[in-house]
């Protein structure tokens, strides 16, 4: 197979090209419901094996079969993740998209079709490869109903074959992605290995990329984000999990189902949680009110129209002091909007959800490491506080594949907050609910059913004071509030602090926050290596903000708020915490097109906004 | 008892607890509002059966009746939440804690309108809970508007009348899966006590519809939830006798007219029938009856359904005996082990 001296086809005269080693990404256009999912995993998970940065990106339509869908796999030899604006390598299976698709690619990628589709007329400046499935798929897959499944997985044997992935990679990957299905392996791996013969004997190589082992992925796991929360709610002890089915949410519950069915039930065959599919939201969101009410380490997993369902009951925990923990794992809104789309759009929402002066916490994972380890955090600080937190995940982090180191056993212990037991009511013979006692504004809570009688206390949505009784006052009115305003003051210290990733190199600063940190990566080695600039950055980790935050944009002349979202939601917050004077300091970088961030358009808007 | 006092000591129950120790706050509620009468049936009943007033949990939503809990049992920890959706509450409660009992006071627009969504659901899983509707037909704290229970036919004070059928919230919940229906009246005493006790032995979800008439907005003339309507109308359908499990059976019962159920604890309730062909635990027959005492204009009393073996969501959870709420760290939080076979699995 040619490696080097790769020439454009069909643009004679044109410089060689010089080979693309571990830089490219591969667009996979295909059908939804047509299991190209397990032919996409295939192909990442054989990148990933040898030893390459990867990550996978499903651009998915709200549909269950027949509507297009595309698998981006970014493979960089640098470790950038974030999504690529351009595609260097189509594999083009859906005829519906098939000519859209090949007509957006820039000059010089490589295209890998269904023969019938006749891709190579369209365009002189790219590189074809057609491959006649049909063909192929009858000679391996006798069972004519089970073709469409198995046709995909010729591309990933063909691919391997132009790039040079190693088959005995491929076939690791595929048996472990077919791990209790034997037939369905051995089906599946001849069609693979097909589409490798057909290539070696029949496609001349001709594009500049290549696959070449590195060793970048040494111990290394491969997950998505909800599933990595769903580990990490298992290892915080969550003990009451309640939720209504909602893209991008469904899987880090389902995934939970799984994992604690299997490490979660005692030695007498009893589990010691409870998971509940409530009728909707509010009585998923009532559900974990109840629950961590009397005491249960409870959570729920939703999107934003579950979100403006739950305000009324998150203001409820909020006054009656509650714990609570939601993820939202954020798509585009508003209404139904684009609901297998990624977006940081639930910031302000989340931040005041419900009615009267609300405030909550929030904390923002950016990777799949951060989703494990901040259930702990929120778990703690929602006991601690005795409130709901939220953690703000998003379709991109949460649905797709990433890479991560493993991921580190909790060392914090589980901080189950103040709470009485019956002997510390023995000793203290009375206690009143909301009284600030330690001066942090936490007051200190008892459980149902704890055996004393001095246990019980009323919780109440309405006016209430310290001891938990009916008023209207308004002393007593504004008091509480102040106080429940002081646990906010409070978790300022508590919440994880933002990343500095660079502090006092420019007078510019970036902040970002959750998967837009992907992008931010990228983009400022573009602007420091295309540009010569050098900006600093903070990633915000938490809501309220933390010392950190303030002083990163005082020592800032300009500060750019990089969001997945319209109306820079974030911005928005910081200008409410910021001293006024700093205000003016912050400049707005968003975009909701529904994609992941990618680092070009940043480091594009950013020169643009500097005036350069 | 004292001998040497003036003052005979008070009396206590099986646990050694006075009734002052089940009894709440000064009541806010108007004057002869039903819904003192059953705060009053409530303390009686958790008083004789010797309830643990630390056990119990106090839930409601809403509405007037929802601010009953805080005149009753004042010992137990109680949540006066939003309006309609205390069932999802008290699921999540008893999901933490699987010893509380769970006591739900709602109302008729509490839970025939605003909240049926969560009722239904909460009858459906049958959820160990008893759950209280203090239905008046109206809407008192917002002033007399009417509410999803008002029959067709009934007049407010402002001679608006109903024109639509109420939702009849025994039907529903016997049909949706409720193990311990029944409707009583807040001034029928002896009926509304029997059943109470008996609720409080029952294991899975009582649903006790109670006729509370509102003496401010719809206790007059035209209205069909009125002290004097449901003195005219009132049709029991037994009288009901119950027996706790700590009790001695000193009377024998007649076959043919009684009916007896024997409850999870070992508790009996005997029902010795008035209307002869009605049987408790038909629950076909249950729902074709309500249906018929509608077109009869009957309120129909007494215990309606009950089905004391069938499993409860706990049940079907399949939950550990001890409370989820306090298990400790060593249980809930798997071994480093456990982490490092999830990261393998991942690699």
């Amino acid at each position: 197979m040619a490696t080097t001296d790769v020439t454009l086809q069909g643009a004679p005269g044109r410089l060689e090209r010089k080979p693309v080693v571990n830089d490219m990404s591969i667009q996979v256009a295909t059908v939804n419901g047509s299991g190209s999912q397990s032919s996409n995993t295939v192909l990442l998970r054989s990148i990933f094996q040898m030893g390459v940065p990867v990550s996978g990106k499903n651009l998915f339509p709200s549909n269950i079969a027949g509507l297009p869908t595309w698998y981006t796999i970014r493979a960089n030899k640098d470790g950038y993740i974030a999504r690529k604006k351009e595609i260097d390598f189509l594999i083009a299976m859906n005829a519906e998209t098939a000519h859209e698709d090949v007509l957006s690619l820039a000059a010089g990628a490589a295209v890998l079709y269904d023969e019938p589709l006749s891709l190579n007329s369209l365009r002189n400046d790219l590189t074809f490869y057609a491959v006649p499935y049909d063909k192929l798929v009858a000679a391996v897959c006798p069972e004519a109903k089970l073709r469409k499944l198995v046709k995909n997985m010729i591309y990933v044997g063909v691919v391997a074959r132009l790039l040079d992935l190693d088959m005995a990679e491929v076939e690791k990957a595929l048996r472990k992605q077919f791990a209790k299905k034997l037939k369905a392996a051995n089906l599946n791996m001849a069609a693979a290995q097909a589409g490798f013969d057909y290539a070696a004997a029949n496609l001349k190589k001709q594009d500049p990329f290549r696959i070449v082992r590195m060793d970048k992925n040494l111990g290394k796991i491969i997950i998505d984000g909800n599933s990595a929360a769903a580990l990490g709610c298992m290892f915080a002890g969550v003990t009451v999990v309640t939720w209504y089915p909602i893209t991008p949410s469904s899987s880090l519950v389902e995934t939970l189902i799984d994992y604690m069915k299997e490490h979660r039930i005692g030695p007498d065959g009893k589990a010691t949680f409870a998971i509940v599919q409530a009728e909707d939201e509010l009585a998923a969101i009532g559900m974990v009110i109840g629950a961590g009410w009397a005491g249960a380490r409870s959570m729920t997993a939703t999107a934003g129209p579950g979100i403006s369902l739950m305000a009324e009951f998150a203001g409820l925990a909020y006054y009656t002091e509650v714990p609570g923990v939601i993820w939202d794992i954020q798509r585009v809104g508003p209404s139904t909007g684009l609901p297998t789309r990624t977006s940081q759009g639930d910031i302000l929402s989340t931040a005041f959800l419900s009615h009267g002066d609300t405030k909550n916490i929030l904390l923002i994972p950016n990777s799949v490491s951060e989703c494990f380890e901040m259930a702990t955090d929120a778990f703690n600080l929602a006991e601690q506080f005795q409130t709901i937190v939220f953690v703000m995940s998003d379709l991109d982090l949460g649905m797709n594949n990433w890479m991560s180191d493993p991921f580190k056993y909790p060392e914090t212990p589980i901080n189950r907050g103040k709470v009485l037991s019956k002997e510390d009511l023995e000793r203290l013979g009375t206690f009143s609910r909301y009284k600030d006692v330690d001066g942090d504004g936490i007051g200190w809570r008892t459980l149902p059913g704890t055996d004393h009688p001095a246990a019980a206390y009323f919780a109440r949505g309405s006016g209430h004071n310290e001891k938990s009784q009916y008023s209207e006052r308004p002393d007593d009115f504004e008091r509480n509030m102040e106080r429940i305003n002081r646990k906010f003051e409070t978790a300022r210290s508590f919440v994880p602090r933002p990343e500095v990733v660079s502090a006092g190199k420019s007078k510019i600063g970036i902040i970002a926050y959750g998967t837009s940190h992907w992008a931010l990566v990228e983009s400022r080695d573009q602007l420091k290596k295309e540009y010569n600039f050098e900006a600093d950055y903070l990633r915000l980790r938490a809501y309220p903000f933390t010392r950190e935050v303030h002083e990163f944009v005082e020592q800032h002349e300009r500060v750019y708020v990089v969001e997945q979202n319209r109306d820079a939601q974030m911005l928005s917050l910081l200008k409410l915490d910021v001293r006024p004077e700093l205000v003016t300091r912050l400049r707005s970088i968003s975009h909701i097109h529904g994609l992941p961030l990618d680092a070009r358009s940043v480091t594009d808007e950013i020169m643009t906004m500097e005036g350069k | 008892m004292a001998t040497t006092s003036s003052t005979p000591a008070p009396k206590i129950n099986r646990i050694g607890l006075s009734v002052m120790e089940y009894k709440g706050g000064k009541t806010t509620l108007c004057a002869g509002c039903g819904h003192n009468a059953i705060s009053e049936r409530i303390i009686d009943a958790m008083y004789e059966m010797g309830v643990q007033p630390e056990r119990v949990a106090k839930l409601s939503g809403i509405g007037c009746s929802s601010k009953s809990p805080a005149y009753f049992m004042s010992r137990s920890h109680s949540f006066n939440s939003v309006h309609g959706r205390m069932p999802s509450l008290a699921t999540g409660a008893m999901l933490a804690n699987r010893n509380l009992l769970t006591l739900g006071v709602s109302g008729d627009g509490d839970s025939a309108s605003i909240g049926i969504g969560q009722f239904v659901h909460l009858m459906r899983r049958n959820l160990p809970m008893v759950y209280i509707i203090e239905d008046n037909g109206v809407y008192g704290l917002t002033k007399g508007q009417f509410s999803a229970t008002a029959d067709v036919g009934s007049k407010l004070k402002t001679g608006v009348v109903n024109d639509l059928p109420p939702i009849d919230t025994c039907s529903l919940a016997i049909e949706l899966g409720a193990t311990f229906v029944g409707r009583s009246f807040s001034g029928d005493k002896r009926q509304l006590h029997s059943m109470l006790k008996a609720a409080i032995a029952h294991r899975g979800t009582v649903m006790l519809d109670v006729i509370s008439p509102c003496v401010t907005f719809n206790d007059h003339e035209g209205s069909t939830k009125s002290y004097k309507y449901m003195k005219d109308h009132e049709e029991p359908l037994q009288d009901i006798n119950f027996v706790p499990y700590f009790e001695e059976i000193d009377v024998e019962y007649d076959a043919g007219t009684t009916v007896e159920v024997t409850m999870h604890d070992g508790s009996r309730l005997r029902l010795r029938k008035i209307e002869e062909s009605y049987d408790a635990t038909n629950r076909i027959g249950a729902i074709q009856r309500l249906l018929e005492a509608h077109d009869k204009q009957e309120v129909l009393t007494g215990v309606l359904y009950v089905n004391s073996t069938a499993p409860t969501f706990i049940d079907l959870l399949n939950i550990t005996e001890e409370p989820l709420a306090t298990l400790p760290e060593s249980v809930t939080r798997p071994s480093r082990e456990v982490l490092e076979q999830c990261m393998e699995e991942l690699r």
